[in-house]
């Protein structure tokens, strides 16, 4: 048979890796027809909706829900009462702590669950709600993170009285969760105490919150005949769920179903259990029908899972040309009313302690103190992998504060400091293994393109124009060079409530040459139909159009750990590629049997496999998938399908460099972006469409976060602002133009080389951002601005610049 | 408690549906007519993400009750195909030029974008963002949106847009 179609044509026609191939996905959501938790409508349904505290702090003095009960359409109402006698009334939580699922005796911040209604529909449990009576009498709270560990600070955790060891080591006053201390304090400590030039700033990272556009929600549904529960939710890791429902519930986890349909974004906010799960599950098996719990925006922004809330305090030790020679950091961890922070087992503080940056630091000392406050709990990873992106912009700061001491520019420092090419693997003087990393040129190549000498040209002809009063506008350029750690990661390290954070890929190839293949992540719009089909099209050399993708559904996918941490590429795309290649293993014996050669006398082309000279006689992946199915090899069983779980050898580490131009209104306040440039370094790129809309979104995120975002509380403990009239979410109109760019620096260890990149723009966007409004003050002597920089505190800093006389 | 007859045309099908006075449209929508494409992001107006057509405007259906669209011509997510299932442009545009991730977001971004380009046939970019900005979305940075509403604009005035999503 004479080859009609090029090599190249036949690689085009996979739409493998490389492609930017338009989403399977996109088919059902511009139809309408996507399916979400809230869209789920089964017969006899029951509405569930929580009762939660107006106080902060307050002991519950009286609770009487026979109001509530005695209202038509109410089927149920749970208290702690209810839940206590099923050991229910508190949960364990990712990090070691427990969380109150109904308040017991006490609540410990506004909007806490306190009652569970049960009604027909939404609207009776909403007026059931009202009905519930709560006599409160109200505690001081504790607001002030500093105030955490005075000795008169109020108790808070009264379940945790006479514990003097927490989950991670000792705790020295009643108010303090853990201390989680890394690295060389000696030797740290004598360099500071000789070095020639030091910087030391307070940098805090404001308390945030994911706010996906899609609330949390679940449907519990018991049968009470088989003994089966099966619990719809919306579960960035739903296999964890499952297990966790089965032992909290005490239902064997072959009789839980965990499903998570569509998830309208997730970025954090959906990794964790919430006590709406666990009410409704208990609802579903006292009641036995199938309980919808769906929260609110108010309830989502003030008691489900919030981020940061940091106070870093950093330094460094440098020489006089700019040499850094140390680093020395103490955080003041928020972490609210009860430690729900979704962290790897081993590590409190995540993976802070990537905090050295890209840089090449020789010595460094890290602590971190965890706090109880009177706040909601959470400290979630909101796109970002572990605190990383609170590492990443205090070191991003605290370099352009060092730059600005030395009189040197920040780009200049950041290059003087960079851990070289030749330096890969490189180790942290916190302990991480650095997998690759081409920094100068992608500092060089950002440079180049956003033409930063004529930038800071620009900015100094500026300044000099302001001083004479012909403008009111001050520019900005903010650098920042991240360098994150993805993709948790090996199960030596890092395990959630003692399981390992592998993850896994099964994929049947059926007769016809078409697959089904399935993870154990779960998408919540990153596009894995797409992506992970693109993988195996390149492996196996088949038409990513045949391939379906299917995640979420604890029945029919293979265990593993979900989706947060930028971890689907690097863990269950390496065990996609993995076990793409356990089948294109034995598609080679098959091949080899019925070409009647060796199989080492074969090899691979693109979609078939070929006689060693002798091109002609060759056998498709299409024609093996039949002859598996179809013709008795010796030796070997029929079908062709495989499993793999991937333990990753290490963490990813992708990397960028971004430079944003801002001009700021010193009379206003505002804050314009002119221009936004990224360069990210993912390794390779499996969808270069995916991944810049990816950026896009990361960006975004990032300058909602820099420029306004903030879950703030009031000195009573009252949320303020949790409804999205003030909790900032950029518009289209506040959304800058990005643009994009790229290196490629493929990851060592991983099958493909890929690194991951979801949540990139996020941890380089921030400091980004951040930078630029300080350096667009950096000339008048104001210090370190603290985020968020909404119009007001921009306006404050010019105020405190004196430039409103 | 008492429910009242409502009569409206939902994606050119005329419904009576029994609903009570609080009850709200979106409400109406999803769960009395099943038409689940519209979502609830926030219930306070603010999101966008329950945005259907009323009578040749965008609303937002979280906030306007069952009743007060009595006699009303709506159009939903679910009615923007053709009736032989012919995707519209700005469907089209959207999966073309990579305007939506989660998903969450796009039928109330869709059907504000057709009303946009209803009331505008040819936006510019300033136009466009200007017009969506009461439809909030978390995942895309909109910069792909924006492009995707220049795609179905072009395509539906008979032009080409040469950009690949980006």
């Amino acid at each position: 048979m004479t080859e009609t179609v090029s090599r190249e044509q036949r690689e085009a026609g996979l739409k493998g890796v490389g492609c930017r191939r338009r989403r399977t996905e996109d088919a059902r959501f511009i139809r309408g027809k996507g399916n979400y938790v809230d869209d789920l409508k089964l017969p006899g349904m029951l509405f569930g909706d929580f009762v939660r505290s107006p106080h902060a702090h307050a002991r519950i003095r009286r609770l009487d829900v026979s109001k509530a009960a005695a209202l038509p359409g109410v089927r149920a109402v749970l208290t702690a009462a209810e839940l206590k006698p099923l050991n229910l009334h508190y949960m364990p939580t990712l990090a070691g702590d427990v969380q109150a699922v109904l308040a017991d005796e006490k609540v410990l911040f506004q909007n806490q669950e306190v009652a569970f209604v049960v009604a027909d529909d939404r609207y009776v449990a909403a007026d059931a709600v009202e009905l519930v009576e709560v006599e409160y009498e109200p505690l001081p709270p504790l607001v002030d993170p500093f105030r955490a560990l005075a000795d008169d600070a109020p108790v808070l955790r009264e379940d945790l009285a006479g514990k003097a060891d927490g989950a991670h080591g000792a705790r020295r006053h009643h108010n303090h969760v853990f201390s989680w201390e890394v690295g060389d304090k000696e030797r740290t400590d004598a360099v500071f105490a000789s070095a020639p030039v030091t910087v030391k700033e307070l940098i805090s990272y404001q308390r945030t919150h994911p706010a996906p556009l899609e609330t949390c929600a679940c449907v519990a549904s018991m049968d009470k005949v088989k003994g089966e529960l099966t619990l719809w939710g919306t579960f960035q890791a739903p296999h964890v769920i499952r297990t966790v429902a089965s032992l909290l519930s005490g239902i064997p986890e072959h009789k839980v179903r965990v499903i998570a349909p569509d998830i309208g974004g997730g970025f954090g906010n959906k990794v964790g259990a919430y006590p709406g799960y666990i009410c409704s599950v208990v609802a579903s098996i006292v009641l036995g029908v199938p309980v919808k719990w769906v929260e609110d925006r108010m309830e989502n922004l003030s008691t489900t899972s919030f981020a940061r809330d940091y106070h870093m305090t950093c330094e460094l030790a440098a020489t006089e040309d700019g040499r850094i020679l140390a680093q020395r950091v103490h955080v003041l961890a928020d972490h609210g009313a009860f430690d729900a922070c979704a962290d790897p087992t081993k590590y409190p503080a995540g993976f802070f302690s990537v905090c050295t940056g890209s840089y090449d630091i020789p010595t460094a000392h890290l602590v971190v103190d965890g706090v109880y406050t009177n706040k909601a709990p959470g400290g979630v990873a909101y796109r970002c992998s572990f605190r990383v992106t609170e590492a990443a912009y205090m070191v991003e700061r605290a370099m352009d504060i060092l730059a600005g001491k030395l009189g040197m520019d920040p780009a200049e420092l950041r290059l003087r400091n960079f851990i070289k090419p030749e330096q890969f693997p490189y180790r942290s003087a916190l302990g991480w293994e650095y997998d690759s990393g081409e920094y100068p040129a992608a500092m060089r190549k950002a440079m180049g393109a956003v033409g930063y000498g004529g930038l800071r040209r620009e900015q100094a002809e500026r300044r000099a124009a302001f001083a004479r009063g012909e403008t009111r506008e001050l520019m900005g350029i903010g650098v920042a060079f991240f360098t994150e750690i993805v993709g948790a990661g090996p199960v030596k390290n890092c395990d959630i409530l003692g399981i390992g954070m592998f993850d896994s890929a099964e994929i049947r190839i059926h007769p016809t040459g078409a697959v089904i293949a399935r993870m154990g992540t779960k998408s919540q719009g990153q596009g894995h139909e797409t992506t992970y089909a693109q993988i195996i099209a390149s492996e196996l050399g088949i038409d990513a159009d045949l391939i379906t993708i299917e995640e979420g559904d604890t029945s029919t996918a293979p265990y593993g750990l979900g989706t947060y941490g930028s971890r689907s590429t690097p863990v269950a795309g390496a065990a996609t590629a993995m076990c793409a290649r356990k089948i294109r293993a034995k598609a080679q014996m098959i091949a080899a049997h019925l070409l009647e050669v060796h199989h080492n006398d074969l090899e691979w082309d693109v979609d078939r496999f070929r006689v060693k000279g002798l091109p002609e006689k060759t056998m498709t992946m299409k024609e093996i998938a039949w002859a598996a199915y179809h013709t008795p090899v010796p030796n070997i069983e029929p079908g062709l399908e495989a499993v793999n779980y991937y333990d990753p050898p290490n963490m990813t580490y992708p990397f960028g460099a971004y430079v944003c131009v801002m001009d700021i209104d010193v009379d206003t306040g505002t804050a314009k972006v002119r221009r936004f440039y990224a360069l990210d370094d993912c390794g390779t790129r499996i969808n270069p469409m995916i991944i810049e809309g990816q950026v896009h979104g990361g960006l975004t995120e990032a300058v909602g976060i820099a420029m306004g975002q903030e879950i703030a509380y009031d000195e009573l403990g009252n949320v303020k602002g949790a409804s999205l009239l003030d909790f900032f979410l950029p518009t289209a109109v506040e959304t800058p133009v990005w643009e994009t760019d790229y290196t490629v620096t493929p990851s060592p260890h991983h099958p493909i080389g890929a690194k991951g990149v979801g949540e990139s723009p996020n941890v380089g966007g921030v400091p980004a951002f951040s930078n630029a409004v300080n350096d667009a003050f950096a000339h008048l002597g104001v210090g370190h601005i603290q985020m968020p920089h909404d119009a007001w505190r921009i306006w404050m800093a010019a105020e405190r610049a004196g430039l409103h006389r | 408690m008492a429910t009242r007859p409502v009569t409206l045309t939902v994606n050119g099908r005329s419904v009576i549906a029994e609903v009570e006075d609080r009850t709200l449209l979106v409400h109406l929508l999803r769960e009395h007519l099943g038409l689940t494409g519209t979502h609830i992001g926030c219930e306070t107006s603010h999101c966008g993400a329950c945005t259907v057509d009323l009578d040749g405007r965008s609303v937002k259906s979280c906030t306007l009750f069952a009743v007060q669209a009595e006699g009303a011509e709506i159009l939903t997510v679910e009615g923007l195909a053709a009736p032989d299932g012919t995707l519209h442009a700005l469907q089209e545009g959207f999966s073309a030029m990579h305007g939506l991730q989660c998903g969450f977001c796009t039928p109330g971004m869709l059907v504000r974008a057709y009303r946009l380009l209803q009331e505008n046939p040819d936006p510019s970019e300033e136009e466009i963002r200007r017009g969506i900005s009461g439809n909030l979305c978390r995942c895309t940075g909109y910069q792909n949106i924006v492009k995707a509403i220049r795609w179905a604009a072009a395509t539906l005035q008979g032009r080409e847009l040469a950009e690949a999503a980006e």
